[in-house]
């Protein structure tokens, strides 16, 4: 099978192109803190999966007779100010963080790669109008216009999203830009144009593959703040909404609690650090494996 | 005289506000190999980008087998005339298969039969078919430039602008692909127009050249002139010998 | 003869790979007195690595091994990183192929080349100007004094490559190894450059090794030839004799090249499974 998959001389599109994942795979595995990042996400896809059958008890039912219980054998972190199990309410919260990045991640990214391969692959005027727009959201903070946004838009997960994709575009199409101007005038590109392709043709078939894998990268560094800023919407009543366990909504009702019950505000916390950490080793790991400038020359 | 493959007229043509070609004439009859000869900064691709649209500030007059040329790469002109780069390893799209390398003219332009067209044109620039699915940095230079040959003629055009395709490639390598680049002219009645800064080169594969410095052709000759050293032109002449070659009285 | 300048015995450069390690040279044995050699070879024929494992300037997880690698004496093997950095300029200079690589783009020409003396040795001020601009002259540049003041992308390429050359021979060394150093030039001024290597190293007695993919280029401008094929010398001859070369890799090569007075149909391709078993490049 992996001799298949590493044939020199593959015998169809499939087998080459399964060859390369192969290959970026096997280099990934060779670095250490990529694979924490990757079980990491692994245990937080897990989890938001099977959450029926991890977590012990519901996420919202209340037990007021054992509220702000200290971590026991009986409920792992304890419990919050309504008696319900922390466990149970980090595992949930994981569909709810997964919900978040992946809809950011479709929404923002598409619309980051092609604004910016737009942007770069013509130039002139569409370049200045289409980076002015970029500049103007690039300029403010992401979670003052995220707020704004959902402010407008009236709080709940779904806005969040929309908010924090808005927010998020903007670096993609400024990283599919730079990377569409350095190969904009290369040969491989001049030869399509000559074939007769259409700019439509060239931006999407030949253009974006090539700033797809540094997008990946980036996008999955990006992560870490999406999570980041969807716990702060969270913290602040402007993202999910009771009884949604979502991990910043947590920790904002913990915060009353935070000096004699620590573990209400503190275990969704450490969940929220330790996604963002493992997003960023794999980010970093998928960084040296995909980077065109550093792979493919060997 | 037989129609003009490759016509040109008072082409001037420029970088932004930067003149670099100057007032260019010379036609090329249908099925003749012409060579642009000359140092860099000389203006000879730029001549070559003009006539492929990839140069788009000229003034002047251009027309490819008696058609006048536009500003910009179109469909109909792709299938008459195509170009092959100097670079075999910045022409070949990095995350691309040779397969989907040669498909993709074919795609472009909605032609069928694509499994055995390039099938086909493999064999014709002497590639393996096990080569059919590699990636480019899994091939060697001249390799990369048998698939950039071989991408050039799957819309079968008439005309090829060849821009120092063997400068890049080693000795041996290079005897290789200036044998298929003869052999193919010969088998489809090609018409080559090709840059190239080597005269030894010229000498194998033109039948006629033309001299370049600073943006102007010096001297237009046959390769007979070439091969006994009787250029005209003082520039050519020393251009003749610092190729190494041994001058004769013009 | 005297003792050799450089001598070298079963050099080999090995780079691991995810198959198990590749000899990139093989075993090679050569010396050198003041003369000028050239290494000719393809890509990949371990000849950029030779001139670069001379001056210890393999990378890692690249390796080095040799029975012997003196140079006038010293074991460059043994020296150590430090030591090695003294050699480096100051005994053995090297040119590369492409010049806006090489020099540092926000300094000016004049202080670059006046860094390189420093790095070795104090002098003062005066006179470090005028051993520059008389370095800079002797490249055969025009107006020394104003070429000092340039940067880097202000000249052109071929004055980039003079301006490499009077970095690297400013402190009279004794070796210069030149590797590619005319490849990126136009052949009118390749001729020029190489006349200037030429004439400073025969006026001042060094050795040179000139790397190149040429052939004829090499049979012109040095004494003794070594034709290097994947790692190992196939042929080594004086620069005269090279049409009568006797490998079959080097006749190949010489038969390949296109004449100027061309007037066969089809140029001979090197038959490579006659002589090596791996795969060609």
């Amino acid at each position: 099978m992996i001799d298949w998959l590493l044939d020199d001389s593959p015998t169809s599109r499939l087998q080459a192109n399964l060859g390369r994942a192969w290959r970026v795979w096997t280099a990934l595995l060779r670095n250490p803190l990529a694979v924490v990042g990757a079980l990491i996400v692994l245990v937080l896809v897990v989890m938001a999966i099977f959450a029926p059958l991890i977590a012990p008890y519901s996420p919202v039912g209340q037990d007021l007779a054992n509220r702000l219980m200290p971590p026991s054998a009986e409920h792992w972190m304890g419990t919050d100010e309504l008696g319900r199990d922390i466990y149970s309410r980090v595992v949930y919260g994981a569909r709810i963080t997964l919900l978040i990045v992946t809809m950011v991640a479709v929404i923002a990214a598409p619309i980051g790669l092609v604004v910016g391969a737009v942007s770069g692959y013509f130039g002139g005027w569409v370049d200045r109008v289409l980076m002015g727009v970029t500049d103007i959201f690039l300029s403010m903070p992401k979670l003052i216009l995220a707020l704004a946004f959902v402010a407008a838009l009236g709080p709940g997960i779904e806005n969040a999203i929309i908010a924090i994709a808005i927010t998020a575009w903007p670096v993609y199409a400024r990283i599919a830009r730079a990377e569409t101007i350095t190969f904009r005038d290369s040969e491989f590109i001049s030869a399509v144009r000559l074939q007769g392709a259409s700019a439509t043709r060239v931006i999407l078939r030949h253009v974006l593959p090539l700033c797809a894998s540094s997008t990946i990268v980036r996008v999955t560094l990006d992560m870490a703040g999406i999570i980041l800023t969807a716990a702060g919407l969270g913290f602040l009543g402007l993202g999910a909404q009771p009884p949604l366990p979502e991990w910043g909504a947590m920790i904002s009702r913990g915060r009353n609690f935070i000096l004699d019950q620590w573990w209400v505000a503190t275990m969704p916390g450490f969940a929220i650090i330790l996604v963002s950490l493992g997003f960023c080793f794999l980010g970093d790991g998928l960084r040296d494996v995909l980077d065109p400038k550093q792979g493919e020359k060997q | 005289m037989k129609k003009a493959a490759i016509h040109l007229e008072d082409l001037s043509i420029s970088y932004g506000k930067t003149p670099v070609v100057f007032d260019v004439e010379f036609s090329v009859a249908e099925g003749e190999s012409f060579a642009l000869v000359g140092e860099s900064g000389s203006g000879k691709s730029t001549i070559l980008r003009a006539i492929s649209g990839l140069a788009p500030d000229w003034t002047g007059k251009i027309s490819v087998l008696g058609k006048p040329r536009g500003h910009a790469p179109d469909r109909a002109f792709a299938k008459t005339c195509q170009m092959v780069f100097q670079d075999p390893y910045g022409s070949l799209h990095p995350r691309k298969t040779v397969d989907d390398c040669l498909a993709e003219p074919l795609a472009v332009h909605g032609i069928g039969g694509r499994d055995t067209r390039v099938k086909d044109m493999l064999d014709a620039v002497g590639l393996d078919q096990r080569f059919r699915f590699r990636f480019p940095h899994q091939l060697s230079g001249g390799q990369r430039q048998r698939v950039a040959i071989a991408r050039a003629l799957m819309l079968e055009p008439r005309v090829m602008l060849l821009d120092e395709p063997t400068s890049a490639l080693d000795v041996s390598v290079q005897a290789e692909i200036l044998n298929l680049l003869k052999k193919l002219r010969r088998e489809q009645g090609l018409t080559y127009l090709m840059v190239t800064h080597n005269l030894p080169v010229v000498s194998f594969l033109c039948d006629r050249m033309a001299v370049m410095r600073h943006g102007r052709v010096v001297e237009i000759a046959k390769v007979d002139a070439l091969k006994t050293g009787r250029l005209a032109n003082p520039y050519s002449r020393e251009l003749y010998a610092a190729s190494g070659g041994t001058l004769q009285p013009a | 003869m005297s003792a050799p300048l450089l001598d070298i015995e079963n050099l080999t450069v090995t780079f691991p790979t995810s198959r198990g390690p590749v000899d990139v040279v093989k075993g090679i044995s050569f010396s050198l007195g003041r003369e000028r050699l050239g290494i000719v070879g393809e890509s990949g024929s371990g000849k950029s690595m030779t001139g670069r494992s001379i001056l210890r300037l393999i990378r890692k997880p690249g390796r080095v091994t040799a029975d012997r690698m003196t140079f006038d004496g010293i074991d460059l093997l043994s020296q150590s990183e430090r030591q090695m950095r003294e050699l480096r300029g100051a005994r053995i200079s090297m040119v590369m192929q492409d010049p806006k690589f090489s020099l540092n783009p926000v300094m000016t020409i004049g202080d670059q080349i006046g860094e390189a003396l420093l790095t070795h040795g104090k002098l003062p001020r005066r006179e470090l100007k005028a051993r520059v601009l008389s370095m800079l002259e002797a490249v055969r540049i025009n107006e020394p004094e104003r070429v000092a003041n340039l940067y880097p992308h202000e000249v052109s390429g071929g004055m980039g490559q003079r301006v490499m050359i009077a970095m690297m021979l400013i402190p009279e060394p004794d070796l210069l190894i030149a590797d590619e150093p005319t490849s990126a030039l136009d052949v009118s001024v390749q001729a020029q450059v190489l006349d200037i290597i030429d004439d400073l190293v025969t006026g001042k007695g060094m050795g040179l090794i000139l790397i190149s993919h040429d052939l004829n280029l090499v049979s012109r401008y040095c004494d003794r030839i070594l034709v290097m094929n994947s790692g190992e010398i196939v042929e080594s001859c004086k620069a005269g004799d090279l049409n009568k070369a006797t490998h079959a890799y080097t006749k190949g090569l010489l038969a390949a090249m296109p004449r100027m007075d061309e007037e066969r149909d089809e140029l001979p391709v090197l038959d490579r499974s006659t002589w090596t078993t791996g795969a060609g490049t």
